[in-house]
């Protein structure tokens, strides 16, 4: 059977392998390897029979046809209400066919699947919520995803970002040392205004072990050091671990299951070498599911639950609040409209939603919060969830489904939108890019750090004199 | 005939139907797999029940849930439609009286206008729902014919039912023998097609109840706002 030298069943797993297919640029030669790829229907019936069991069979079966999910999905909405993006249409015409025919289907039909699995659900689970069944289209696009990128079909940049787990265990070709040279040199360049400051590495028995986006010691290590001041204005006994420092995962995107639980472990690895207290991820939403949500598992844990506690830094940020371990200047505090990016991954999806309330409550000044409509675990995907924002080919239909969230802040009248997630913040700055509504977006960490009261012992000497 | 249709093949009705729905509950929950639905049924039983029991709920409560305020006719329609379905054949004087002939036991019934008000509301339901069906994009792209198919099967046992009642047809026989083989068509055909939500609705509600209570806000202290 034709397998592509770049499109093909095996997933990347060298680094040579990897500089090849980002080698080839924007995937060209790899979609149109993918024309030629077979469907291996053999492999695809035996893990239809192994993985394939009575919770998806029976949304598949039972699913009334009754259409209330429609008006539950932002790309219907956002893509004037076509039929064709009802999102029980979506999966019964692509998972439920695959089921259907046992495997039996070829490759126009893989083709077309891939395009609905990535370009036309971003996995935010709404649609579960609205269905009458409690049918969770969501859970079932991610299942149709593994099955897609074990047979090959799956957008050339996830399968590259999988890969990057596999080489690097992380989501970015970013080594460890490149990973330790980065707080080191971030520690070195805020020490000048903040005496003191460390980004412990690998310490041992420290109540917090911190962990990252890959993309902040690739792109904005000024994030590291923003938590960096954070846990040291808060006296926190805090490290970063050497290795299993990356929380995120492109490879839960693409499907690639192996991936998800290698990333993981390598997390959980870190843990159990450093033994902190518990464990608190960077302000991303996929990483927080990843890592927290799903992980325990992927890695086989049946009590479902990370081997210490293991929180979202807007937790750790809510209760450093709380107990005045940072005290927020009233003068400083945010005294225009603003509204808040609800993350579907923590909120939604772990129920977060009063906690970053409680973090509004101390950073805004009273009658300035809006909120979003709908909101909390209602709200929408920001339009580039589920590796939506970072794949080529389906740019057009991504930037087409950042209108909901467009309408949705316009709607506040207000012009900052607290984001505390990645994807949604990058969503965020898209969506500004492309509509031009002039918006400014942030995560929690610089705004918090822009108004809060240093202790006198925390600043430079020679402001005392 | 009569004899057939209300003796050997009414228990082999019921046999199928209670059977039939007994193996869709246990192979359902036979089905469910820990590791591969991502939820911890086994080791967080109590937060599980919780969440199943908070889903259950807020759906089975007219406007309980976000889904049914947002959509407050077809909440109507729906609750017009299954409240009738359940009520008038469990709770109509005719039925209750051959039952305490055959086995001696009875219980209250509803008034006859009341069973007739519901017989008729759901069966204009019924109509509306087929309407819908057709008329709106979003549900007309989903729907096939076997979804008609199933909606007459439901309400053919009401049609013919309300015939007796009133003894509107000409041959009172006939729809005496229709309807006892609606009724069984019916019954029949709840554990092989979408019907077995009669059970399927309680456990995929709670299964995804099991989800959130567990994994998705529940053992944080979160309770989903369905």
């Amino acid at each position: 059977m034709p397998e592509g030298k770049f499109c093909n069943k095996t997933p990347v797993n060298t680094r040579e392998a990897l500089d090849a297919v980002l080698g080839d640029k924007g995937g060209k030669q790899y979609y149109a390897e993918m024309l030629e790829l077979d469907v291996d229907k053999e492999k695809l019936a035996t893990s239809l029979k192994n993985t394939c069991k009575s919770r998806i069979k029976t949304w598949l079966e039972m699913c009334a046809h009754c259409g209330l999910c429609g008006d539950s999905c932002f790309l219907y909405l956002c893509n004037d209400r076509d039929p064709k993006q009802v999102p029980a249409y979506k999966i019964q015409s692509t998972l439920g066919e695959i089921v259907k025919k046992n495997g039996d289907v070829d490759n126009a039909f893989m083709r077309h699947a891939m395009e609905v699995a990535w370009s036309q659900c971003t996995c935010c689970n709404r649609c579960g919520q609205y269905c009458p069944y409690g049918i969770d289209m969501g859970i079932m696009f991610g299942y149709l995803r593994g099955l897609l990128y074990s047979q090959g079909f799956v957008p050339w940049e996830l399968k590259i970002g999988a890969g990057m787990h596999r080489v690097f265990k992380a989501q970015m070709d970013i080594t460890d040392e490149d990973w330790t040279e980065t707080c080191e040199w971030m520690a070195e360049e805020a020490q000048d205004e903040w005496p003191g400051l460390e980004i412990p590495i690998d310490k041992q028995d420290a109540d917090i072990m911190y962990t990252v986006n890959a993309r902040e010691p690739k792109h904005y290590p000024e994030d590291i050091s923003e938590a960096a001041v954070l846990f040291h204005v808060a006296g926190e006994n805090w490290t970063v671990p050497s290795s299993g420092w990356e929380q995120t995962s492109l490879s839960m995107f693409a499907g690639d299951w192996e991936a998800c639980k290698q990333q993981v472990e390598h997390v959980y690895a870190a843990i159990d070498r450093l033994n902190p207290k518990r464990a608190v991820g960077t302000e991303c939403g996929h990483a927080h599911r990843a890592t927290v949500i799903e992980g325990p598992y992927w890695v086989g844990r049946p009590d479902g639950l990370p081997p210490k506690p293991y929180i979202h830094y807007v937790e750790w940020l809510a209760e450093a609040l709380r107990l005045g371990k940072i005290k927020i200047d009233p003068e400083k505090r945010i005294k225009q409209p603003v509204t808040l990016q609800d993350s579907c991954n923590y909120i939604r999806n772990q129920g977060l939603k009063d906690i970053t309330r409680e973090i509004v409550s101390y950073i805004v000044e009273p009658g300035y919060f809006v909120e979003m409509s709908p909101n909390k675990e209602h709200n929408y995907c920001c339009g580039g969830g589920g590796g939506f924002n970072g794949m080529g080919i389906f740019r057009p239909q991504r930037n087409r489904a950042l209108m909901t969230k467009r309408d949705q802040i316009l709607a506040t009248g207000c012009k900052l939108v607290i984001a505390p997630c990645h994807n949604c913040w990058d969503a965020i700055r898209d969506l500004e890019e492309e509509f031009k509504i002039g918006i400014k977006w942030s995560f929690l960490k610089p705004l918090v750090i822009g108004m809060m009261i240093v202790p006198d012992h925390l600043k430079p000497q020679e402001e005392e004199e | 005939m009569y004899q057939i249709v209300t003796g050997p093949l009414l228990w082999l009705t019921f046999a199928v139907f209670f059977g039939g729905l007994a193996w869709r509950v246990y192979t359902y929950i036979k089905g469910l797999n820990w590791r591969l639905d991502r939820v911890a049924y086994g080791t967080q039983t109590a937060y599980g029940v919780r969440g199943a029991v908070r889903s259950i709920a807020a759906w089975i409560v007219p406007f309980g849930s976000q889904g049914w305020k947002v959509k407050p006719i077809f909440t109507i329609l729906f609750f017009t439609f299954h409240i009738g379905l359940v009520v008038v054949p469990l709770f109509l004087a005719g039925h209750i009286v051959v039952f305490k002939m055959r086995f001696g036991l009875g219980w209250p019934a509803i008034p006859m206008v009341l069973a007739d008000v519901l017989t008729v509301a759901m069966l204009c339901a019924g109509v509306f729902i087929i309407i819908r069906r057709i008329a709106l994009p979003e549900v007309r792209i989903i729907t096939s014919l076997y979804d008609y198919l199933l909606l007459a099967i439901t309400m053919a046992p009401f049609v013919t039912g309300f015939m007796v009642v009133h003894q509107i047809g000409a041959d009172y026989e006939f729809w005496l023998l229709a309807h006892v083989i609606a009724g069984e068509i019916m019954l029949l055909a709840v554990p092989f097609t979408k019907l077995f939500h009669v059970v399927g609705f309680f456990l995929s509600r709670g299964q995804l109840g099991m989800d959130y209570g567990i994994k998705r806000g529940g053992m944080k202290g979160t309770n989903m706002a369905w």
